[in-house]
């Protein structure tokens, strides 16, 4: 049995999942069902300044996307941080920490931009026990416009300053969580390095507005006939998050810098992408927001069960081992060459990848008078919108040709070396030995 | 003193009238809307959809669902109502599992279809029940054309030429327009007078002039239609039913499972009709199959169907043999009636076990009956129709009969199974040709 013991910048957790700092971790009860339920770290929701707390909308506070049979996919929220004061949650966080001292506790923190402020609520968090602080730069609504959260993780500058004055402010690991909401995801995590942070977790909530009310005319959620944008995430977010992941864990001058991988985390295959892609756990909220705490145990027996499979002994074994295989486009090889083959088999002759084909790309597949459906070779370019479309799963698959195989679209046979755009002859900047 | 399902004879009340309701309520309920939400979901919009080629009307399946998939179940009932104006009446009588459903890919995936009938019901009825008719009649031509039988084909070969402009007379020899719709399926498929309902919306489209009681033969004539109209169309169905042609077949207690359908259908208190204790009911058809559960959802202690060949070439479908057997009706095959025994009334009726070829094996077998319904089919009767072929009229595809002007089609004319669905299609596309050949006039 795989031992799924978790060490991120030093603190320790029996494994990967955290749950990440939102509602779901906004009070010790919520937080002790999840430490029963077996998640192995609580981000717990960000704490803000002492004095009177911030306050929420009365309602509602989120909007969703759903697919099939109302299978929640993405949503959006509004809320801000934690609307209870200060020293009730510190209290809480105490005794949590006391009763559960393997289990991880980190603080989000959440303050304005002046080093008095950081300086003076770290240590008060620290007394509590918990294991490390992730500040948070990311939150896009409510808090921005007060000029934090994402206000702050949009200005490398500032995130580099505030990391330092953490740093100065406390022995603990500090965690900078970023915002999505940028143009290169780099500059934030390049600055978080530069001022000492231990380590970020990204992404955090993407602005959005999930749907308009097509009789109120107004975006939702909507407050008395009103929207704004809220933070979107979920399983529909993963993509995205996977991106930013692996941009950072591959650009030489952040491939150290550890991350806590977030977005959409719903399944323990999620949660092995990210940590493929060089995050050394996962954090987690819509998924318990669908399902409720439960769904750890899924993520803890699937992502055993894989690693037994593939012989890993820990978690560290697979963690960033994706990395490598991430490159830029021009590095990819031109000279491998695919073509879709469709398992008559397995087809049950609903004709989707006909229509895909037909009408948007590159009528490659034919279609017979009884319905039966095969590839073209000489016009497919194996571009998997027939793989994506169909709805029995690996009933199309692309096999890939052998070097000296006839292409038969090209006209050419497949060529055994490696050959990419920067020494392709179309390119006028090819690279290409005279 | 009431009657149970013991009490000897033919007798009425069997059972109590909270019961007859349970027994006789809606077989399969309307979806609600998150029901349909869910089933639209599964739907897969395949491309040129074997269920639309699987249907003999051609509605665009994979649209209408997705209509009501994005909460347009009234776009979805015009697009069914655009290709099957009774698209109400077929979402509950068509057999779906032999049509569109047995060929839809998630019945060859997973053995489960989307259910495409109760879909159909759901966007129909949606919009019946809004009172809104969603066609608007052309103006008019000035055309006359009569239609004799106000059945599923005559309606709807009435409604698409009323949509033309055509004036359309429509006549029907019962007191009350429907045809099979009304009179001729088991009640638990046509629930809160439907198939009234169907009609009198149906006529909303206007140009329709509906007369009852007029039949070919006693006060109308072929000739005579001919004369006062542009174009006929015929849409009698088969007014006659075969008979067993064994000894004893005119006792009492022996009747048409027709008559019995269509006398429970316009009962007004189920309590007050009489079923027998042990009912036989001979035939292995639609007809039979409604016949034998009614009788036993009426209350008869042992209904049996019996049929002389084996049960896969019964035509009842394999969902109706499976609704029957569940409702408590002994199915019976490969046994043909040899004779009804009793004294002045039925009391029992002899069968001899036959082979698949119809050979008789020697043995036979007696069963108790004082009821017994015969569904052995139906004929066409009529005198002066226009050239018959195996025993219906004979029609091009366009549904032309021998006689110029006249038209036919449904379960009197040749082509197509007797289905509803069928009846509604060949109405349309004769009415079409009706329409085309006004127009070239």
């Amino acid at each position: 049995m795989a031992n799924l013991e978790s060490d991120f910048v030093g603190i320790k957790s029996p494994n990967p999942f955290w749950l990440a700092s939102a509602p779901p971790t906004d009070k010790e009860y919520n937080v002790r069902r999840a430490f029963d339920a077996g998640w192995g770290g609580v981000v717990w929701k960000t704490l803000g300044a002492e004095g009177p707390p911030v306050v929420n909308v009365n309602g509602p506070r989120y909007g969703a996307i759903h697919g099939a049979d109302r299978r929640l996919l993405g949503l959006n929220n509004i809320e801000l941080i934690t609307d209870r004061p200060l020293e009730v949650n510190l209290e809480e966080m105490a005794r949590v920490k006391r009763d559960y001292p393997d289990h991880a506790l980190i603080a989000s923190v959440m303050v304005p931009c002046e080093e008095d402020a950081w300086k003076r609520i770290l240590p008060m968090i620290a007394e509590t026990g918990c294991d490390g602080f992730e500040l948070n730069f990311g939150c896009p609504h409510g808090m921005a416009e007060r000029g934090m959260g994402s206000a702050v993780g949009q200005v490398p500058e500032y995130i580099e300053m505030v990391s330092r004055w953490c740093k100065a402010a406390t022995d603990l690991p500090v965690i900078v969580k970023l915002t999505p909401n940028i143009t290169n995801i780099l500059y934030p995590a390049e600055a978080a390095l530069r001022g000492g942070a231990d380590a970020v977790s990204l992404i955090n909530t993407i602005n959005s507005i999930t749907s308009v009310n097509l009789d109120a005319m107004s975006p939702e959620p909507m407050i008395d006939g009103k929207g704004t944008h809220g933070g979107y995430c979920g399983p529909a977010v993963k993509p995205i998050a996977l991106n930013m992941v692996a941009e950072i864990a591959r650009n030489p001058e952040t491939a150290r810098l550890p991350i806590s991988g977030i977005g959409g985390v719903t399944t323990w295959r999620d949660a092995a992408e990210f940590m493929a892609l060089g995050a050394g756990n996962v954090q987690v909220c819509t998924a318990a927001m669908t399902y409720g705490f439960k769904i750890v145990q899924e993520m803890i027996s699937g992502l055993s069960q894989w690693m037994d499979e593939k012989g890993y002994t820990s978690t560290a074994d697979f963690v960033g081992m994706a990395t490598p295989n991430v490159t830029d486009w021009q590095y990819l090889n031109l000279n491998h060459v695919t073509k879709a083959v469709i398992n008559q088999d397995d087809c049950i002759k609903c004709g989707r990848c006909y229509a895909a084909c037909e009408d948007t790309s590159h009528q490659a597949i034919e279609m017979s008078e009884d319905r039966v459906f095969t590839v073209k070779d000489d016009e497919c370019v194996a571009c998997n919108l027939c793989v994506n479309v169909c709805p029995v799963e690996n009933c199309i698959t692309m096999r890939t040709l052998d070097a000296g195989e006839m292409d038969e679209r090209t006209g050419t046979p497949v060529a055994a070396e490696y050959g990419n755009w920067t020494a392709h002859p179309n390119n006028p900047a090819s690279t290409a030995a005279e | 003193m009431s009657n149970t399902p013991f009490s000897d004879g033919i007798q009425a009340g069997r059972l109590s009238s909270a019961e007859l309701s349970e027994n006789f309520g809606d077989l399969h309920p309307r979806y609600d809307v998150h029901e349909a939400l869910v089933a639209a979901d599964r739907c897969y919009f395949c491309h040129d959809a074997p269920c639309m080629t699987a249907c003999p009307t051609d509605i665009d399946i994979p649209l209408f669902i997705r209509q009501i998939a994005t909460g347009t179940p009234e776009a979805a009932a015009k697009t069914i109502f655009s290709q099957n104006i009774l698209g109400g009446m077929c979402a509950r009588v068509c057999p779906t599992e032999t049509l569109c459903e047995q060929v839809c890919v998630r019945e060859t995936a997973e053995g489960a279809p989307v259910e495409i009938g109760r879909l159909q019901r759901y966007a129909t009825d949606v919009l019946v029940e809004r009172g809104a008719h969603p066609f608007v009649r052309g103006a008019s031509t000035g055309k006359k054309v009569a239609v004799v039988g106000a059945g599923p084909a005559g309606l709807s070969a009435a409604h698409r030429l009323a949509l033309h402009g055509h004036d359309v007379t429509v006549y029907d020899a019962r007191a009350k327009a429907g045809g099979l719709n009304e009179f001729g399926i088991a009640a638990y498929k046509s629930v809160d007078s439907f198939a009234e309902r169907e009609v009198d919306w149906l006529l909303k489209i206007g140009g329709i002039t509906i007369e009852t009681g007029k039949k070919l033969g006693e006060g109308l004539s072929l000739d005579g239609l001919k004369a006062a109209f542009d174009a006929v169309f015929l849409g009698i169905g088969l007014g006659g039913v075969n008979a067993l042609g064994v000894e004893g077949e005119d006792k009492d207690g022996v009747e048409d499972a027709v008559g019995f359908i269509a006398e429970l259908r316009q009962a007004k208190d189920l309590t007050q009709l009489e079923i027998g204790r042990d009912v036989v009911v001979i035939g292995g058809g639609m007809t039979a199959v409604d016949a034998a559960v009614q009788a036993k959802l009426l209350g008869a202690l042992n209904v049996s169907l019996v049929y002389r060949r084996g049960k896969d070439r019964m035509n009842a479908s394999e969902f109706e043999q499976d609704l029957a057997a569940s409702k408590g009706v002994r199915i019976i095959t490969n046994a043909a009636p040899k004779a009804v025994i009793g004294n002045g009334a039925v009391r029992e009726i002899e069968f001899e076990y036959t082979d698949n070829d119809l050979k008789p094996t020697g043995q036979s077998v007696r069963l108790l009956a004082d009821q017994v319904f015969k569904a052995i089919g139906q004929t066409l009767v009529g005198e002066g129709l226009p050239t018959l072929e195996r025993g219906k009229i004979k029609v091009d595809e366009t549904g032309r009969t021998s006689v110029e002007g006249i038209w036919a089609g449904g379960d009197c004319a040749t082509g197509g199974d007797d289905l509803t669905v069928t009846a509604v299609a060949e109405g349309r596309d004769a009415a079409e040709d009706i329409h085309a050949a006004l127009r070239a006039d």
